[in-house]
């Protein structure tokens, strides 16, 4: 093993504390670039974006797993006696709608994504900074709709509100949660298209696909997903809204429609949105397997491919989420055998992940014991998925627990993980602050802990038979549940400790050095906190991914010569 | 196929719920060796490459066109088999065999209805014989409910506006959850039910010990009420057409197109009659939507399918008393017409030699669910 | 950041310090700029095909399922005025496409006469449609707030399909008209930056890029009419149902 250069000594990797008490960053960055609330409200620089959509989906995060934490408590008893059976139906909805749409979706490509794209590929900001100002907004209008909805009365018809249940019997606020799930639709639409554009047009002169890191390949994969399917949901919504309002007859069968139609139109988008969900987090991943080990991702191009291969597949699987639903027995083959064809590229990827570490230098920081808890629960996640695709298995499972259980393995053991990772690993980056790593790990090992056993249980709930969606439920299935409840409260407290060091480290962390994980990528070429211009001279790249080079063309880039060294303790880059 | 079962699994209580488990031990299998694999070589290169010290740079190494192609193609291979099984599975889950008993089921806001063929009603519990192929002709009066029995491994949604359709044989006496599986409102949870499976003696009993009439004779009862047989008489004076043995066969509609008399075209033609007139005759006939209910459908149905049986033909409780004229019996179908059911009951065998039961399959609608 | 606007004999632009004062600060250079812009609106319209996508697939199920009721419903639309405005949308592609010819070439007058002539056929469009809904509304065919159907209703058709048909005609053209009037409202900035001589040939983004949508628009409405308006004739012809 050769090494990094030796003349950077190991103490620089984390510079000294500041003399100053007060917050005081080194050097112009983003931060403290302006000050008072109309600048962060109103700017289009895509980091203060970035943390803008942080706090808003942090907010929900919490209320989602407020609901979480009241459904497992109802769930610790069999019958039904901590809340009404009206009032459970609408917490498991609510819970639902609020984690996909408010928290999974958006998290990653809003947080990280906005953040990093353009700093990862060299560029100054995104194809559409107003654009994507006004995601942001949209998302929160979004929010507004459906918060009202939610405090008005709340809507009790599942995230999936299956016609005619919605449309004509619910007694909830069904168009106006659908309208806050609308708007913010076109929130992940605009995030797309400005993903798109901002990859193929904006890359710096060097920067060619096949030098892209692998978290952009994702998020470009992800991107082609929002353009695509958003629309349908939101058209769907719209028809729902529609049907609930005027009462034509699309989905009533009393009135000629058809209730199944409506289930196709709804997965048609709500399949390619678990994708969504998970290949952001893969292409975290990526970029934290490869830091952590100092070694390029092997297959890397194979592991490009596949996030493709997933979106393109993603769009062709939508029925195997009504395979008991009266559909036809042939489509239902057709959709399943190509349900298997999209879990081979994910297979592709886990190995090419675990064969990264092989004769790698890792290291145990916490974003890598995210990373590889990620690989550990995604694998079991996606082969339970498996078990779905299978046609004579899933009418047993389906609507079960089992079903519970796998998409909270791919969505927490897998999308969370990736998001907690990646902010662990950035947050030197996105605050100018270091984590404490001691707590970071802890947390790690209480949420790896807390969420298999709230989870694993479920499966087993799930083949004996529980359904889901149930307030109340049979005698029998009560010690499995209290498992659950038991790993959910661990689960709970493993989640808060990170947003108390998190908010901590803003004030009293250490300051972070450009690259405290000597990582290869472009973001860590400038300062932590970068210049609000990301780059005080546009790079040009000559390298592949992931390479290791000489110290000096790995140094943050300086004004004039391109390698001046750190900046001395106090003293400011001026531009 | 019965195998020890995997602790954390319902009773295998149906002749397919061996195969279910059968299919979902292979499934474990492979994902506690693909689990355990991914897991042990991460721990194992974490610790064996753990970093040991700061300025440590490992070498890179590409990758493997070798190890890409091994680790695409023997996963697929792999799929590919699961996929195989549960596709077969799946194709016997959801085809119902012609000689099953028939039980009409209806789900509704919060509860199951179920009606047997001998006229016994049930509530949210379901009595069963031991050894014999039931299957379920299902409908919802209002939203999607889903029926499920994890015993049996079977599932199936019932959907409004048609009839969708599971079956079964109980392969062990005793009393088995139902489920309501698709979420339906506020009391979701509390639309469950049992399944009882009785030796056949006991069911017999059972049957006997009281009940309405069978949903044939209940069917007569509305099909004067509500003045059907004013204009389908039996003669062909009638402005529509004589129901006689009509059900299984094919009927010219207008249009050009020809109709099988299936369940779903009989619920068609009360509730929409203007939907598919037979040829040659007026489009008279009045609606019916809203003034019948789901189960009365269900006996209307019942009761037009018993016409036309032949003479002297043991069938389960199907009396028609109406004196209608007994016509050739209907040509087999997808359907399970009388004539074909078997009857674990019956110590004669349904089918009489000589009898000119056409065993030709002119299958023109698939048992299975009906398609969309 | 000032640009010198002069205009010449021809009422040309001249260009002089333009360039910097339209390069957004994000990008490097105009060209940048300008395939930024235009691979953006390109992805923007395949959203809305996926949009509209939804009720062409809502569309093609139930007329596949009912062709008669659609057939009947369809009939009473009014299709010589659908074809004029098919010839008006078309028309008015053209004259867009002309706008932005002249902006290319930095002929601001021409810019703006075909920018208004644009405007003002969109506009005649939205005036016949507002004449059909009036009509369809007066005729007791809205659905859902006065639908009733008058006329006999021949064998085998139910009245909730001729609804379905015309909720969806006005699910497809309200859609559209609205995208009609979003058009034409950007046209209406249009035409105040065209006047105030902001479009040259080397910055004529937003032209350009609203033309691509107006042209979306209208390739949206040259599915729509004759799927909705010349449903009658191909599939009454002949008497009898049938597909």
């Amino acid at each position: 093993m050769s090494s990094i250069d030796a003349s950077v000594p190991p103490a620089t990797r984390v510079a000294p504390p500041a003399a100053d008490s007060r917050v005081r960053f080194a050097h112009d960055n983003y931060i403290n670039a302006n000050y008072g609330i109309k600048s962060w409200l109103l700017t289009k620089d895509h980091k203060r974006i970035a943390l803008l959509y942080l706090a808003s989906i942090t907010v929900f995060f919490i209320l989602g797993g407020i609901y979480a934490l009241t459904i497992r408590l109802e769930l610790l008893t069999p019958a039904g006696d901590i809340v009404q059976p009206m009032t459970y139906n609408k917490l498991f909805t609510q819970h639902g709608i609020i984690m996909i749409f408010f928290f999974l979706i958006p998290s990653i490509p809003a947080v990280l994504g906005n953040f990093l794209v353009p700093l990862m590929i060299g560029a100054k900001d995104l194809a559409f900074p107003k654009l994507n100002l006004l995601s942001w907004y949209l998302y929160l209008a979004g929010a507004i709709f459906t918060i009202w909805a939610l405090l008005n009365g709340g809507i009790d018809t599942g995230w999936t509100f299956y016609t005619p249940y919605s449309t004509t019997f619910s007694n909830t606020y069904v168009v106006a949660a659908g309208l806050g799930i609308f708007i913010n639709g076109f929130s992940s639409i605009l995030t797309g298209l400005n993903f798109i554009v901002t990859i193929h047009t904006m890359r710096a002169p060097g920067m060619t696909w096949f030098r892209l890191p692998l978290f952009i390949w994702s998020h470009y994969a992800t991107s082609l997903i929002m353009v695509l399917g958003t629309p349908v949901i939101a058209i769907t919504i719209l028809l729902v809204a529609l049907e609930r309002i005027v009462h034509i007859g699309i989905f009533d069968p009393r009135l000629g429609g058809d209730p199944v139609l409506f289930q196709h139109f709804f997965w048609f988008y709500s399949h390619p949105a678990v994708y969504i969900m998970i290949l952001p987090s893969m292409g975290v991943v990526s970029e934290l397997i490869s830091t952590h080990s100092r070694k390029n991702v092997f297959g890397y191009s194979f592991v490009a491919f596949s996030s493709l291969a997933i979106a393109v597949f993603g769009f062709l699987v939508w029925g195997h989420h009504l395979f008991t639903s009266s559909q036809s027995v042939y489509a239902g083959m057709i959709f399943s055998f190509v349900s298997f064809a999209v879990a081979i590229p994910s297979a592709v990827k886990v190995f090419n992940w675990t064969a990264t570490l092989y004769k790698g230098s890792i290291s145990y920081d916490t974003p890598m014991l995210y990373a590889l808890g990620f690989i550990g629960l995604f694998t079991i996640g996606g082969l339970t998925g498996l078990f779905l695709a299978a046609l004579g298995l899933d009418v047993h499972l389906t609507d079960t627990y089992f079903i519970v259980a796998h998409f909270h393995y791919i969505m927490v053991g897998g999308a969370l993980m990736g998001y907690l990772g990646g902010l662990h690993n950035w947050w030197p980056k996105i605050t100018g602050r270091m984590y404490p790593e001691g707590w970071g790990r802890f947390s790690a090992l209480v949420i790896f802990v807390g969420f298999n056993l709230t989870f694993f249980p479920q499966f087993l709930l799930g083949y004996l038979g529980m359904p889901r969606r149930y307030h109340a439920y049979a005698e029998e299935f009560q010690v499995l549940n209290v498992m659950s409840t038991a790993g959910a409260s661990i689960l709970g407290v493993g989640l808060l400790i990170p947003g108390i060091y998190f908010i901590w480290s803003m004030r009293y962390g250490k300051f972070a050095p450009a690259n405290p994980w000597a990582a290869t990528g472009l973001e860590w070429r400038t300062m932590s906190p970068p210049p609000t211009e990301n780059f005080v001279r546009t790079p040009v790249v000559t390298w592949e991914a992931y390479e290791y080079r000489p110290m000096e063309e790995m140094e943050v880039i300086g004004p004039d010569k391109g390698n001046t060294a750190q900046p001395a303790h106090g003293e400011a880059t001026k531009n | 196929m019965q195998l020890p079962r995997l602790p954390f699994t319902p009773e295998q209580a149906s002749t397919v719920s061996g195969e279910v488990d059968a299919l979902y031990t292979y499934l474990v299998a492979i994902t506690l060796f693909f689990s355990v694999l991914v897991t042990v070589l991460i721990f194992y290169f974490a610790v064996k490459y753990r970093r040991r010290s700061e300025n440590e740079l490992p070498q890179p190494i590409a990758g493997s066109i070798k190890l890409e192609t091994m680790w695409t193609v023997i996963p697929f291979l792999i799929a590919m088999t699961i996929f195989v099984w549960g596709a077969s599975l799946y194709f016997t889950l959801y085809r119902p065999p012609k000689d099953a008993i028939e039980i009409y089921v209806v789900g509704k806001q919060w509860m199951w209805k179920f009606q047997h063929t001998e006229g016994q009603r049930e509530i949210n519990e379901l009595h069963v014989p031991i050894g014999a192929k039931v299957k379920l002709t299902m409908t919802t009066e209002d939203v999607i409910h889903s029926f499920a029995v994890p015993a049996f491994r079977i599932r199936a949604d019932v959907v409004p506006g048609r009839y969708t359709y599971a079956w079964f044989e109980a392969t062990k006496t005793g009393r088995y959850h139902l489920f309501c599986t698709e979420f339906c409102g506020t009391n979701h949870s509390g639309m469950t039910g049992w399944v009882e499976v009785m030796e056949p003696t006991a069911y017999q009993a059972w049957l006997a010990g009281g009940g309405s009439d069978s949903p044939a004779a209940q069917g007569e009862k509305l099909f004067q009420s509500l003045g059907c047989a004013t204009c389908h008489r039996t003669d062909t004076q009638g402005r529509g057409p004589v129901l006689t043995g009509v059900f299984g066969k094919p009927q010219r509609v207008q249009g050009g197109t020809d109709v099988v008399v299936d369940e779903a075209y009989l619920r068609e033609s009360i509730t929409n009659p203007a939907a598919k007139v037979v040829e040659g005759f007026q489009p008279i006939m009045p609606s019916y939507q809203g003034q019948v209910s789901e189960e009365q459908l269900l006996q209307l149905i019942a009761y037009i399918r018993s016409l036309g049986a032949p003479p002297g033909q043991q069938q389960q409780g199907a009396m028609t008393n109406g004196g209608t004229g007994r016509e050739e019996p209907s040509t087999t179908t997808g359907t399970s017409p009388d004539t074909q059911r078997s009857n674990p009951l019956n110590s004669t065998s349904p089918r009489p030699g000589g009898s000119p039961v056409s065993t030709g399959n002119s299958n023109q609608t698939p048992g299975g669910n009906s398609n969309r | 950041m000032a640009h010198a606007e002069t205009l010449d004999a021809h009422d040309h632009t001249t260009t002089t310090q333009h360039a910097s004062s339209n390069l957004a600060h994000h990008f490097d250079n105009l060209e940048q700029q300008r395939e930024a812009g235009s691979l953006g609106m390109w992805l923007f319209l395949v959203t809305e095909i996926m949009f509209f996508g939804g009720l062409f697939t809502g569309y093609i199920i139930y007329r596949m399922q009912h062709p008669q009721a659609f057939a009947i419903a369809s009939s009473t639309l009014n299709w010589k005025l659908g074809a004029l405005n098919t010839v008006v949308l078309i028309v008015s592609s053209l004259t867009m496409a002309l706008a932005v010819y002249f902006a290319q070439m930095g002929n601001r007058r021409s810019q703006i006469i075909f920018l208004v002539v644009t405007m003002l056929l969109g506009a005649t469009f939205l005036v016949v449609k507002a004449f059909e809904y009036a009509d369809k509304f007066e005729h007791h065919h809205f659905p859902g707030l006065n639908f009733q159907w008058n006329e006999a209703v021949p064998a085998g058709v139910s009245t909730h399909h001729i609804q379905m048909f015309y909720w969806i005609y006005f699910a497809m053209t309200g859609l559209h008209a609205l995208h009609m009037i979003i058009g034409i409202g950007a046209m209406l900035f249009l035409i105040f930056y065209a006047y105030r001589g902001r479009y040259t040939p080397e910055y004529h983004a937003p032209v350009e890029l609203t033309g691509l949508y107006w042209h979306f628009v209208d390739i949206v409405w040259i599915f729509l009419f004759p799927l909705l308006y010349l449903l009658g004739a191909h599939l009454t012809h002949g008497g009898g149902g049938g597909h």
